[in-house]
């Protein structure tokens, strides 16, 4: 079948790939030239041709994360060279198509990289620390049914656009592996913000930002510089802005809420 | 822990005390730079040795001295603390990272480094004025008929060693890369942003780190250049 | 085997209530003598987990994803339907049942879905209560829009991101849960057989997918909220691990299987630009509130489009074919999905489709940007239109976007009754794991609704009546069902790893899907599925012969986990096959050629298959048994569905 570009030229790679065969064990960066690579396949479409090409050489094909494969389940990871989620500004590596390489290029790839992150096998990690920040306090205690109309409670237009900008968060985890410190800030703060400019979120606000904090730091994720890697690097352009409301948050929690602990 | 030195102690906490410790030392520096500029006063260092005078003997000064201190060692404390914290974040370092590349700037990266010069530099700063002028091994001057010690000629002494002059002219340039990123980042790590009000503060912050610094860089480079 | 739906006696209206309070309620101080499965987390799952979990049983919930946030629920674009008429323009819990019904072309259970319109407004509270930041008004209110063809504005949405916002509100209180010691969660964990005791669901078995450990899990009752099977075609808007291992394994052990051929083809998506292509991208079904469809009159210009001599911008507007606006003035390009589909096939059949593949129609914008200028399109569509040129490199404000069919929903599922029960007693499956409520054709923005409905507002109530019936004991897990389950499931993949072929796993899926697209998909006939069901058995004789799955069981091995999802395709393939041979009918996303009116419309044939097709599994090499569940009709009247 012809590609979008008939003309396109096919590309030959290098690859640099971080294989590891599992958390207990060292790894290493292993090349594999790729050759006749489409420029109009997604990233991920590439390393299922290398995987192919592993499989029938009886070698283990590389782990990689990934899952809806259209930028929103925010599974896929990967740092591409050098670069969260690879080159392109506001791309998950899903989205990321081939033609933002050139043909003959070198490409490392290796799994995000924190010690909240482990690393499960080759360039699969565990997340499941944002998980448990998420269970920390990143919800509204409601239970199913007995809740007020929807419409009871209008909501400014303004601040519901806002909340959302926040909420739209994908949980992929290229904020910490943008930051210099391995920092979950730009994450935590996404839920924080969203729930607290919420009014069906602010009765809970106090105790949403200790907790979640207080669960942050206990994960091992490294504190804010404010560098502003995180928001340049994410893929659905979450605000710095985000980090500032946390920050005034958690200051305001701690000093008036009722949790002397 | 109670709630309190838990509060400090978590990672939004010591950016707090990191932000509150660097704003105070900044208005520090204003305060600091003011009574320098009376060495330019080219009355043979009167004003000076006056200013210094009052600045060693005056008991708000002194009681201030002491918040000053702890400014600094809290501000030191937790960026060692902080800095070691974000090191074990990352055991495994990536073979390749640019992620900041065109993004952040090289000075927010390098905040620890910047803070050691400096601290190199205060240390040197300390050892060349304040330790002979607190601990008495300056030549005494006679203002009025009333002796002081003459701190205005160990200025002068001291800027005429090229040495001095360059440790001097580099340790304000680090501060001031220092500042162009902190001063900003600490009202970000208060939360005190506003769509309003943070362009403004920004746009301040960088005037205020540049103005401030090139005004003591001037000292060692005027006295260098005039009194040879 | 009789079927017995168990829809409550009664008027319409007052079905659900009545049946709420017939049924058995367990004591508050009992409910943590309880223990529930659920196997996955998306709308459905989560949201039934969480609910459970509030309530007091005890719930392990399970998903092959690495965190229940990422189930695919998250893809959902364009909104949720709810019967509030906030909008004052006439909606009502009538007539979203009413729409859902017709919309499904007469294949759905009155009673189940005139529960789910009344269920829907609940949802949108329960949403708003979690903080999902709805789109709002300027006034504060909430914000609606027509959605998919529907005459009243009853969509709620969250940008084109409903799915996630609404996931991750689901999400959230299942993460209470879970916080609170009620839910115990499994992520990346597979389910791969079903264990029965004494005829009930008893317990599940399942794969970590990290250490390759086999264990099972033992509880009262077992919850699938697994989605949809959309993967058999290899190619589809569902996500690269979705897939129906867990259905068909329950299918295997006993439970029916529904309207399998019910199968719904998105028309606008993102077509297929290469052998590589590992997935299709779906543009949600809102660009065509405002795009216009089109392709050439001839085949002569189609030709040149198609080679790059032309573009589209060269085609005078007089040799253009809006073909959805001539065929059907009064929904034009608004018209259902299964209908916009089958017309970009016809078209593109006839040889009139553009772009290099020839299968593709244009989505046309400029009008719209003429209309209401490119600023208003951009802020309407932006996000849709940034994703459009992020895959294919061309820019849809400037030229027209290039679509085509793709699969997306599968309305058939497990068989399950008015509780969402399957025939096996304990086993439960809500969402698009079960048949119950889009007939043969889901309306748009319709799928949220329904897995929410049945995980907040359904399953709740109906898992009580269940539970109140049975004793609290406990089944060990050393019980010799469990101990059977788990050596089923050490044989299957001790035997996909000692082949050692020389077929990769996605070879053999590519090649299924070709089957099933070429023959089972838009447009169906006896003789291609004929020749589609012996290809399929060909082909999965070959794949139990010669595929290539390497590695060993006890690591994170990928190739294994596909391997026995497509094994499981493999099968499901053919049963597909065999309803849609069955089915000598055209309705909703099932078309047979044999059944079309003279102007190419679906024609039903109401008096032979106004019934349920539910499958009971009759063991390897053996035909399926069918087994009939009668729809009856008394509050809508059957038509022939028009969008004339």
């Amino acid at each position: 079948m012809a590609g979008n570009n008939p003309n396109a030229k096919l590309m030959n790679l290098t690859l640099k790939v971080w294989r590891q065969k599992n958390m207990n064990t060292p790894g290493q960066l292993v090349t594999y030239p790729v050759k006749n690579i489409s420029p109009d396949m997604s990233f991920l479409e590439m390393l299922d041709v290398v995987n192919e090409e592993l499989l029938v050489k009886n070698e283990d094909p590389i782990a990689f994360d990934h899952d809806c494969r259209e930028g929103i389940c925010g599974m896929c990871s990967l740092f591409i060279n050098g670069r969260a989620h690879g080159p392109e500004r506001g791309t998950t590596t899903c989205q990321l198509h081939m033609r933002s390489f050139r043909d003959g290029d070198t490409i490392t790839i290796e799994p995000w990289r924190a010690a909240a992150f482990p690393v499960y096998k080759d360039l699969i990690v565990d997340r499941a620390a944002f998980d448990r920040i998420q269970q920390a306090g990143g919800y509204v205690s409601v239970n199913t049914g007995g809740v007020p109309d929807a419409n009871e409670i209008p909501i400014p237009k303004t601040i519901a656009d806002k909340a959302f900008d926040a909420a739209t968060c994908i949980g992929c985890g290229a904020c910490v592996a943008a930051c210099k410190n391995a920092s979950a800030m730009l994450f935590v703060s996404a839920k924080v913000s969203q729930l607290a400019m919420l009014p069906q979120g602010k009765v809970e606000r106090k105790t949403r930002v200790e907790n979640m904090v207080a669960q942050m730091d206990i994960e091992g994720f490294g504190a804010c510089s404010n560098t502003g890697a995180c928001a340049a690097e994410c893929p659905v352009g979450i605000s710095l802005e985000n980090i500032a409301f946390m920050n005034r948050e958690y200051l305001t929690a701690k000093a008036t809420s009722e949790n002397v602990a | 822990m109670n709630w309190f030195t838990k509060t400090f102690s978590s990672t939004i906490g010591r950016k707090i005390v990191m932000s509150v410790t660097g704003l105070f030392l900044c208005s520090f520096l204003v305060v600091h730079l003011l009574g320098n500029l009376t060495l330019f006063r080219n009355d043979g260092g009167e004003a000076f040795n006056l200013y210094s005078h009052f600045m060693a003997s005056n008991g708000v000064i002194r009681a201030m001295e002491i918040v000053l201190v702890l400014g600094f060692l809290f501000h030191i404390y937790d960026a060692i603390v902080l800095s070691r914290r974000n090191k074990g974040a990352r055991p495994v370092n990536y073979a390749e990272n640019h992620p900041e590349q065109n993004t952040t700037s090289w000075a927010s990266r390098n905040m620890g480094l910047l803070g050691t010069v400096i601290l190199v530099f205060l240390i040197v700063h300390l050892w060349n004025f304040f330790v002979p002028a607190r601990f008495g091994s300056l030549d005494p001057v006679l203002i009025e008929n009333v002796e002081y010690d003459n701190l205005y000629t160990s200025v002068v002494e001291a800027f005429k060693n090229p040495i001095y002059v360059l440790i001097y002219v580099l340790g304000m340039i680090a501060l001031a890369y220092h500042l162009i990123h902190g001063f900003q980042s600490a009202f970000q790590s208060l939360g005190l942003t506003h769509k309003k009000y943070t362009p403004f503060i920004q746009i301040f912050g960088f005037a205020f780190s540049v103005l401030i610094c090139l005004g003591f860089a001037i000292i060692p480079l005027y006295f260098f250049f005039t009194q040879q | 085997m009789i079927l017995d739906s168990k829809i409550p006696e009664g008027p319409l209206a007052e079905k659900w209530e009545k049946h709420k309070f017939n049924v058995k309620l367990v004591n508050p101080a009992n409910k943590r003598k309880y223990d529930i499965i659920v196997v996955g987390t998306g709308l459905a799952g989560a949201s039934a987990a969480a609910t459970f979990g509030e309530l007091g049983y005890n719930v392990k919930a399970f998903c092959y994803q690495d965190s229940p946030r990422r189930a695919h629920s998250i893809a959902a674009q364009g909104g949720i339907n709810a019967a509030k008429n906030y909008q004052n323009d006439g909606d009502s819990v009538f007539r979203l049942f009413y729409d859902t019904i017709k919309g499904g072309d007469y294949r759905a259970r009155e009673a189940n879905v005139y529960r789910l319109a009344q269920v829907s407004v609940n949802i949108i509270d329960q949403c708003v209560a979690q903080g999902v930041p709805f789109a709002r008004e300027y006034g504060g209110l909430l914000a609606n829009r027509s959605f998919g063809g529907a005459q009243v504005s009853r969509t709620f949405y969250a940008r084109g991101q409903t799915g996630q916002q609404l996931l991750l509100g689901a999400y959230s209180a299942l993460n209470r849960q879970i916080a609170y010691g009620k839910v115990k969660m499994y992520p990346r964990t597979e389910m791969l057989d079903l264990v029965m005791v004494d005829g009930k669901a008893r317990g599940i078995v399942t794969r970590n997918l990290i250490t390759g450990k086999v264990e099972s899990h033992s509880a009262h009752a077992v919850v699938l909220a697994t989605g949809g099977y959309g993967n058999v075609f290899f190619l589809s808007t569902n996500a690269m691990g979705s897939n129906t291992t867990a259905a068909w394994r329950a299918h295997r052990r006993g439970a029916l299987f529904a309207n399998p051929c019910y199968t719904q083809i998105h028309p606008t998506c993102i077509p297929v630009s290469g052998s590589h292509q590992s997935k299709l991208t779906l543009m949600s079904e809102s660009l065509r509130n405002d795009g216009r469809v089109w392709v050439p009159k001839t085949i002569e210009l189609a030709k040149k489009l198609q080679t790059g001599e032309l573009r589209a911008s060269d085609i005078a507007e007089a040799d253009r074919d809006y073909y959805l606006e001539r065929k059907y003035p009064a929904f034009g390009n608004l018209v259902p999905r299964d209908v916009a589909s089958r017309n970009a096939k016809l078209v593109c059949d006839e040889g009139r489709g553009v772009g290099a593949s020839g299968l593709a129609v244009y989505l046309d914008f400029a009008d719209a940007i003429k209309r209401e200028g490119l600023n208003a399109i951009s802020a309407k569509y932006g996000n849709l239109f940034d994703m459009y040129a992020k895959i294919t490199d061309e820019n849809p404000y400037e030229s027209p976007m290039r679509i085509y069919p793709a699969v997306h929903y599968t309305m058939g599922g497990l068989w399950v009754d008015y509780n969402l029960m399957t025939n096996l007693p304990g086993l439960y499956a809500t969402g698009e794991c079960n048949f119950s409520d889009h007939g043969a054709n889901r309306l748009g923005a319709s799928a949220l609704m329904q897995g929410l409905a049945d995980g907040y507002f359904v399953i709740p109530y109906t898992i009580g009546d269940y539970l109140a019936q049975m004793p609290s004991d406990k089944v060990s897990t050393d019980h010799p069902a469990f101990k059977e389950a788990e050596q089923n499931v050490q044989a299957i993949t001790n035997k996909l790893l000692s082949i050692n072929g020389t077929r990769t796993v996605d070879d053999f899926h590519k090649a299924l899907g070709q089957i099933m697209w070429d023959y089972c998909g838009m447009a169906r006939n006896a003789e291609g599925l004929k020749f589609a069901k012996q290809e399929i058995r060909k082909l999965r004789a070959e794949f139990w012969r010669d595929v290539k799955v390497i590695g060993v069981n006890e690591e994170l091995n990928m190739t294994l986990e596909k391997a026995h999802r497509v094994a499981d395709f493999l099968e499901l393939g053919e049963l597909m096959v065999d309803d849609a041979l069955n089915r000598n009918e055209s309705c909703g996303g099932h078309f047979r050629e044999e059944s079309q009116t003279p102007e190419n419309e679906a024609l039903r044939d109401d008096e032979n298959y106004a019934y349920v097709a539910a499958w009971e599994y009759a063991g390897e090499g053996n035909e399926p048994i069918l087994h009939k569940e009668e729809l009856k009709f008394e509050n809508v009247k059957l038509t022939q569905r028009s969008y004339k």
